[in-house]
């Protein structure tokens, strides 16, 4: 029995996997689909966003539900840490999600920015390499 | 360890790691990619900039 693929002819298996490992891995879908220099830049880049968040101690979001503000922005903002993957995955088994508190400063207001852009820069990554995988984009 | 970075100097690595993954994944060529990953640091900084002088003027 043939796999089972879509409209473009991707077998769906091959798509799940370039997905969950650009989800996992910054850059990992590119470098899977053999785009090496552009993978090696995206992932040089995430990592960097993501590093430079923590050295500035920001804050990861939890998800709360309260008024509609606040729920946006928590669940949002928890969202976009996800979105990075491994390096959140790390930050939370090391403690780091928790251990890490709101404070004033803006410092560390750019640190909580630079972590969930990072994850959102991962998930333009992620559409990228899901678009190349397809056959839609070289 | 904290690192201390100004205002300016975090917007600044903001635009420059969004400006290089939206180059890196838009458009088709490396020469494309290259040219809109430099427009969209260029406009990042005009929006910095210019915001930053409309709250100066906003505070006055």
């Amino acid at each position: 029995m043939p796999a089972k693929s879509d409209a473009g002819g991707t077998p769906v298996g091959m798509l799940s996997k370039v997905m969950l490992v650009a989800w996992l891995v910054p850059g990992g879908g590119h470098l899977l689909l053999k785009r090496s220099l552009r993978g090696a830049i995206l992932m040089g880049t995430i990592v960097l966003m993501f590093v430079l968040g923590l050295l500035m101690r920001g804050v990861m979001f939890h998800p709360q539900r309260a008024d509609l503000l606040t729920t946006v922005i928590t669940y949002g903002g928890f969202l976009g840490d996800l979105a990075n993957g491994v390096l959140y995955i790390l930050a939370f088994i090391f403690g780091y999600t928790d251990k890490v508190v709101d404070v004033a400063g803006h410092v560390h207001d750019y640190g909580t920015k630079f972590l969930v852009a990072a994850g959102l820069l991962n998930i333009l990554a992620m559409i990228d390499a899901f678009e190349i995988a397809k056959g839609k984009k070289d | 360890m904290t690192l201390g970075l100004t205002h300016f100097e975090a917007a600044l690595l903001f635009a420059l790691f969004a400006s290089v993954v939206l180059g890196v994944v838009t458009k088709k060529t490396d020469r494309e990619r290259l040219r809109y990953g430099i427009r969209c640091f260029v406009y990042f900084m005009v929006a910095l900039f210019a915001i930053g002088w409309l709250m100066w003027l906003g505070h006055r």
